[in-house]
């Protein structure tokens, strides 16, 4: 047998496997340059340490279970502050595209608070809830508010006029005409409202737990910074960027799903 | 070009759907009543829309089972007749009767755009039709039925974002189908379509209304469509209509024939001489 021969079977063999690590290529290669960086003395240790530093005072701060701790914390205001926001903001978003009345009331007001940068209720929300969980789900919950309510009644509005005459005619009612039109119709954009949101949450996280609080991944950092432990600050930052893909894979799992009928979404 | 699809057009359906299709047709005239269809009668029907006038008095009755075109010049208001004869518009003035009390389910209407929901597999897009008996047993049957009616049972499952505009066209046709209808309205069906698929859907339609024996009401620009597929077609200008032709032209009729070259050319004439005299 030739090597020609044996080289398309080489290629349907491997490829399907290779297509899933090509996406962590880069970052591989991003820690290997790190690493040799670091080993050959090219970035000295007070500045960023190796990555295999980093990963040992992971695994010291996972044997005390202060690391499993901390990231439950952090995980656990996210999503609580996720859903407490998006909530509102998904129910304004469907109250203001379904009703004109109810846009007129809250709409102008809405728009008003959306301009203050959520980040500078920071003081004030200090003073009222002090550096208690109230304040860190607070100012979540304030940052998802508006890319969810935002994106569900762009989503609501922009559904094909025409669809819903053709929903009529056909006699649907206001229920079957919600749930069969309207909401698939607003789904792709309330996605991108959600993962707008997610980005938001867990930038609102950080900076509230490295300002005020007494746990968390964000108050971790912070300490660390406090007796010099660069490596544990660097540990932090890198969870971060793994919850923080972890949660957009699975609002995109959960895109993948919910708009299969989408051209975007279907596999040829 | 003419020539070459008259040819070619007559097999492109294969035998055993043709088969089906006429045994489907002999038992539908063996059970249901002569004409299924319902009689509508138009008295002084009037429509603004702001200032504009856009029906000035439109008096006309259609018998039932009759296959009517209108055309007229873009904005005479022939889709808005049709609009106000599917109860999608409110009446200024005049009335709008049909023979029988109608049911909604009675009374469908085919857009220009096929207005599937996308995000529903073609077949639960027919299911839609069937309107309040959706939830009723035996839905699904009657919209495969009405699937294989228009020659596309083996999509059932597909979305519809990767049907072609034809077959998008024909999943809208089985929709409005699938609840039995006794007036069905056409607004431009046909109107987005290449010219190979505009004639092929004339087949359908033609084939269509002469099994389900419905009230048919065509909007169209196209005057040899009309004079193709309506037993009469009226002319609208200025909110009025200002003839009424016969197409005296017996089924199956030859697309190209002398006789419907020549009704079709008399008709163009009457809309080109409106437009050329202001």
């Amino acid at each position: 047998m030739s090597l020609v021969e044996s080289l398309p079977r080489l290629r349907g063999l491997r490829l399907p496997r290779a297509d899933g690590l090509i996406p962590w290529i880069v970052p591989a290669a991003i820690v290997l340059v790190w690493q040799v960086a670091c080993v050959t003395g090219f970035v000295p240790a007070r500045v960023l340490p190796a990555p295999s530093d980093v990963a040992l005072a992971g695994w010291k701060l996972l044997l005390s279970g202060e690391l499993a701790r901390n990231i439950w914390v952090s995980f656990w205001r996210a999503s609580a502050g996720f859903l407490i926001g998006g909530g509102i903001g998904f129910a304004f978003g469907l109250a203001n595209g379904l009703s004109r009345l109810s846009t007129r009331l809250t709409d102008t007001t809405l728009q008003m608070v959306r301009n203050i940068p959520h980040l500078a209720l920071i003081p004030l929300v200090i003073l009222w809830f002090g550096i208690d969980e109230s304040a860190k789900l607070f100012l979540v919950a304030l940052g998802v508010f508006f890319p969810i309510y935002l994106n569900t009644l762009h989503g609501i509005r922009t559904v094909d006029p025409q669809l819903i005459e053709m929903g009529r005619i056909y006699g649907m009612n206001d229920r079957e005409l919600f749930r069969r039109v309207i909401l698939p119709g607003a789904l792709p954009s309330i996605f991108v409202g959600l993962r707008f949101a997610l980005g938001i949450m867990w930038l609102t996280l950080i900076v509230a737990e490295t300002i005020a609080a007494s746990s968390g991944l964000g108050y971790m950092a912070m300490q660390a910074r406090e007796f010099m432990q660069i490596d544990v600050v660097v540990l932090s930052i890198l969870i971060y960027a793994l919850l923080g893909k972890l949660a957009d894979s699975a609002s995109r799992a959960l895109e993948r799903l919910t708009l299969s009928w989408h051209p975007a979404f279907q596999k040829h | 070009m003419q020539e070459a699809l008259r040819f070619r057009l007559p097999d492109a359906e294969p035998l055993d759907r043709a088969d089906f299709i006429a045994q489907a047709r002999r038992l539908r005239r063996a059970s249901s009543a002569p004409s299924h269809g319902l009689a509508l009668t138009i008295r002084g029907l009037r429509k603004s829309f702001g200032d504009h006038e856009v029906l000035r008095g439109i008096d006309l009755h259609v018998p039932a089972g009759q296959f009517v075109a209108v055309v007229g010049r873009s904005g005479c208001g022939k889709s808005t007749l049709l609009r106000l004869i599917a109860g999608l518009e409110t009446i200024d003035a005049g009335t709008i009767s049909f023979s029988e009390e109608t049911r909604p389910e009675d009374v469908r209407v085919m857009f220009q755009e096929p207005r599937l929901l996308p995000w529903a597999r073609v077949i639960s897009n027919v299911e839609v039709g069937l309107g309040r008996d959706r939830t009723s047993s035996g839905g699904r049957e009657r919209a495969e039925k009405a699937l294989i009616e228009v020659g596309l049972g083996d999509k059932r499952a597909q979305w519809p974002s990767v049907l072609s505009g034809g077959q998008k066209q024909r999943v809208a046709l089985a929709r409005a189908l699938v609840s039995d209808p006794r007036v069905l309205a056409f607004d431009e069906p046909l109107g987005a379509l290449d010219a190979l698929t505009r004639i092929s859907m004339q087949r359908l339609l033609d084939r269509v209304w002469r099994d389900q024996a419905f009230t048919a009401i065509l909007v169209t620009h196209d005057v040899s469509e009309a004079v193709a597929l309506a037993d009469r077609v009226l002319v609208i200008e200025d909110g009025r209509i200002a003839h009424d032709v016969n197409v005296d032209i017996p089924r199956p009729r030859e697309r190209g024939s002398a006789d419907l070259a020549a009704l079709e050319g008399s008709i163009l004439r009457h809309l080109l001489q409106t437009a050329d005299s202001p």
